[in-house]
């Protein structure tokens, strides 16, 4: 089945082929640009950035560890999994930081209330019915500009609020991402009308298997919303502030092929808003996180299960890269949080604020009262940001 | 959700769960759906604005009395005005329906009786018809819906009765001195004894067909004008004799005498009592309430009540609620994408569906109200509407209208909420390892059990 293959025909000249959306431009915004990339379902990011200089690592992970020469060498103790290489450059050149051990204040294991917690800001799964960056861009000019970009069909909770915000999809009927649908496999596989029509939609794989295959079709959605992005933050009357989410990094089962083709769609999809911003790029600050980490040990299904501290990521001409910034606890027994997660040193929160504070020019107290209440516990972290 | 009986009440006979419904059906899931046949259906208040059929037909046909230009100007501009909105409307109100019962017997007399906009003229006012010609009907007696139905300019247009005239009838003739002998129609004979009574093998002939377009041949509205300077008077049914077939006419071996336009009504009162129809009817209820593959006892039970009753929709409605087979598997039947896309509606309560929500779903899934393919309507069966592309499109719009919901949607409590007495583990378990609230509800959505009905 041949399907959404406009896809391709729309990459050449996105914003020629978008006559039909409208959106409103502001007349005289900064320069400063900011882009979260939120990986919904819990990055394991002791797989995207492995401490192969770790003796234990190997052995929490003996069928998924990656080898050190798999890996692309950061600093002798991290190395970068391969479909990440494309990042290399950006390392070397200073344009890029992992945090690894980071999360949010949030030390439970559900999925809902995680992103809750990294979407609203204010430290409770249901603390707040808004998200912490719409209040944010609603102290950067008062919200009367609309400087918020979500690319996908809807509005993510961390940018929904009274703010307004500009939306861009860019076909009506977003393909659902592989994870999704393997999942979904499941609740078919006992009623014959429903799974035989699935099926024949995979093109006769098994339904649950859909997850598991290389398909090229994955993930397109978020490289087009690269490409977007960049188009419209490249503008000088364009926004400035842009959400994308990329689905599928709840690897449970099976998880070294779905994160190799995860990690690179990730990958280009950095590299397409760096080459599409240009010049923008120097004043752009790109922070990748997930709403937490997974098990340091692999689970019996060559996966991981849902744990604390995970990896963020941070990219961008305005950020001070080439480093591992804040703590890493190592994988000791006795250092694991609840003798199974990494412990999650580094907060969320706290490279948030860096960017907001310290990149984007928003009101220190501001920030502490109104976009993370509650949270004077984590401060912004520092270095991060070129000053 | 309480028990089985009550998702059977709320997805077979209703038009899904919505917040609430649970203690409108309490403890009595089959009284919940009796109740709901009543003598008189009211239109809402909701269509109040909304222009009568026969004012908007009248509107167009004074236009094109004018110009064709004009004419095909104020077909546009109807469209956009009456068509569009009311379907908007149509669909708020079921979404919203606290007789939900209501709301699916419309569908399916609706579709019994299909019209479809490929005649553009008269589209602006199907919804009109439906509301103004089934709805009132739907429990009363189906002789008179029939009646009603046929009478109505819209169905008179959509199968060519309009300006089907009688060979020897004097336009007829006249037409046939001008080298144009074929004026007769018989496409809405043939539809009304294949599709709305006696169905495929009903046991009449093709001259029953010719016969029958005979009588009815006259059968036109107010908007034909055959005369130049002739005036549009209105935008109902009239009878014109000049265009009806006189002399006797003999249908299934009954001969009817020349009594022009009352003709007709007593071949419609006829073809509406003839066990025939009763089975025809019978069979297609039993298929929308019980499976399928209608089985035949019931099928049997239900056109004896038609029958005994001389076809009281009431009575023939409250017979097929009261099947034993119908309360038997609660997950027999596939939701139409119609179907789909308002209980989806429903279940999210409070959430107010834009035009956009409901139109563009309707259209990607292939089901726009009154765009029926064929007048034999939309299928009733599982096969016409989980085909591969249409289950996948069905996802995808489930996958991103889940994502619009509030957060305050809690998934397990809502999978409780919609399917919670059908559903199987495998739903429980995937359900509550979905990384995010809103693939939860989407994999709600996407279930066998949220499709089924």
């Amino acid at each position: 089945m041949h399907r959404r293959f406009f896809l391709q025909a729309a990459s050449a000249g996105l914003l020629a082929s978008m006559g039909g959306t409208r959106l409103a431009f502001a007349t005289t915004p900064g320069d400063k640009r900011f882009v979260f990339i939120f990986l919904r379902g819990g990055l394991d990011g002791l797989h995207a950035l492995a401490p192969v200089g770790d003796p234990r690592y190997a052995q929490l992970r003996p069928n998924l560890a990656l080898e050190a020469s798999q890996t692309v060498s950061l600093d002798g103790y991290f190395g970068l999994h391969p479909a990440l290489s494309g990042l290399a450059p950006l390392f070397e050149a200073n344009e890029m930081a992992f945090i690894p051990a980071a999360s949010t204040r949030y030390r439970n294991r559900s999925h809902f209330d995680g992103q809750n917690m990294l979407e609203n800001g204010s430290g409770r799964p249901f603390g707040a019915r808004d998200g912490w960056l719409n209040r944010a861009i609603l102290g950067l000019n008062e919200g009367d500009r609309r400087l918020g970009l979500a690319l996908g069909p809807s509005v993510p909770l961390v940018l929904r609020g009274s703010a307004d915000i500009q939306t861009y999809a860019h076909s009506p009927l977003p393909e659902v991402d592989d994870d999704f649908l393997a999942r979904l496999g499941n609740l078919y596989r006992n009623d014959p009308v429903f799974a035989q029509a699935f099926r024949a939609a995979q093109g006769a794989a098994d339904p649950a298997m859909a997850g598991m295959i290389d398909g090229p079709l994955a993930n397109q959605d978020f490289a087009v919303s690269a490409r977007v992005a960049a188009e419209y933050l490249v503008r000088d009357d364009g926004p400035r502030i842009a959400v994308m989410e990329m689905q599928g990094w709840d690897t449970h089962i099976g998880q070294l092929g779905r994160l190799n083709r995860l990690l690179s769609g990730l990958s280009q999809g950095i590299t397409d808003l760096r080459a599409g911003l240009g010049d923008a790029w120097q004043n752009t600050v790109v922070v990748v996180a997930s709403e937490f980490g997974r098990t340091a040990a692999e689970n019996g299904n060559y996966g991981t299960d849902h744990g604390t501290g995970g990896l963020a990521m941070v990219a961008g001409g305005a950020v001070s890269g080439g480093q591992i910034a804040g703590d890493w606890p190592g994988l000791s027994a006795r250092s694991l949080f609840e003798g199974r997660d990494v412990a999650a040193l580094n907060d969320c929160e706290s490279i948030f604020k860096a960017v907001l504070i310290g990149h984007l020019g928003l009101d220190e107290g501001y920030v502490e009262r109104v976009v993370f209440p509650d949270s004077q516990t984590s401060g912004p972290m520092h270095g991060l940001i070129r000053t | 959700m309480r028990d089985i009986a009550s998702f059977i009440a709320l997805n077979r006979f209703g038009m899904g769960a919505a917040p609430g419904d649970a203690a409108l059906i309490a403890t009595d899931p089959q009284g919940w759906v009796l109740n709901q046949i009543m003598p008189e259906i009211r239109v809402p208040r909701l269509y109040r604005t909304r222009q009568r059929s026969d004012d908007i037909l009248r509107g167009i046909y004074e236009a094109r009395a004018e110009s064709r230009e004009a004419g095909s100007e104020a077909t546009r501009v109807a469209y956009r005005s009456e068509f569009n909105p009311s379907l908007v409307t149509r669909a708020r109100l079921t979404i919203a329906s606290n007789t939900p019962f209501v709301d699916r017997m419309t569908l399916f007399w609706s579709n019994h009786f299909t019209v479809s906009n490929t005649r553009r003229i008269i589209a602006p006012a199907i919804p009109a018809y439906e509301r103004e010609v089934i709805v009132p009907r739907i429990f009363g007696r189906f002789a008179d819906l029939l009646k009603a139905v046929v009478r109505h300019p819209c169905m008179l247009v959509y199968l060519d009765n309009a300006t089907s005239m009688g060979p020897a009838s004097r336009v007829g003739r006249a037409q046939a001195r001008r080298g144009n002998p074929h004026a007769l129609n018989e496409n809405l004979a043939r539809e009304i004894l294949e599709l709305h009574t006696l169905g495929v093998g009903g046991g009449y002939t093709q001259a029953d067909i010719v016969s029958f377009a005979k009588v009815i041949s006259g059968w036109s509205h107010g908007g034909v004008r055959y005369r130049p300077g002739e005036h549009v008077v209105h935008g109902g049914f009239e009878f014109r004799r000049d265009f009806h077939e006189p002399g006797p006419k003999t249908i299934l071996g009954r001969t009817y005498d020349e009594n022009g336009e009352q003709e007709g009504i007593d071949v419609l009162d006829d073809l509406a009592r003839h066990p025939a129809t009763a089975r025809h009817i019978a069979t297609k209820l039993v298929r929308h309430f019980v499976a399928d593959d209608p089985p035949e006892g019931a099928v049997d039970q239900i056109a004896r009540v038609f029958l005994d009753t001389d076809g009281d929709l009431a009575e023939v409605t409250r017979a097929v609620v009261q099947l034993n087979q119908a309360w038997a598997d609660p997950l027999a039947k596939v939701k139409t994408a119609y179907e789909f896309v308002i209980a989806v509606h429903r279940s999210a309560g409070r959430i107010r569906a834009t035009r956009q929500d409901i139109f563009q779903p309707l259209r990607l899934l292939g089901q726009f109200p009154f765009t029926a393919p064929s007048p034999q309507g939309w299928g009733d069966t599982a096969a016409h509407w989980i085909a591969p592309e249409a289950l996948m499109r069905r996802v995808e719009w489930a996958r991103r209208f889940s994502a619009r919901l509030p957060s305050s949607l809690v998934p397990q409590q809502f999978l409780d909420d919609v399917i919670g007495p059908v559903a199987s583990d495998a739903v429980h378990t995937w359900v509550g390892r979905a990384p995010s609230p809103d693939a939860a509800l989407a994999l709600i959505f996407a279930s066998p059990e949220f499709q089924r009905r």
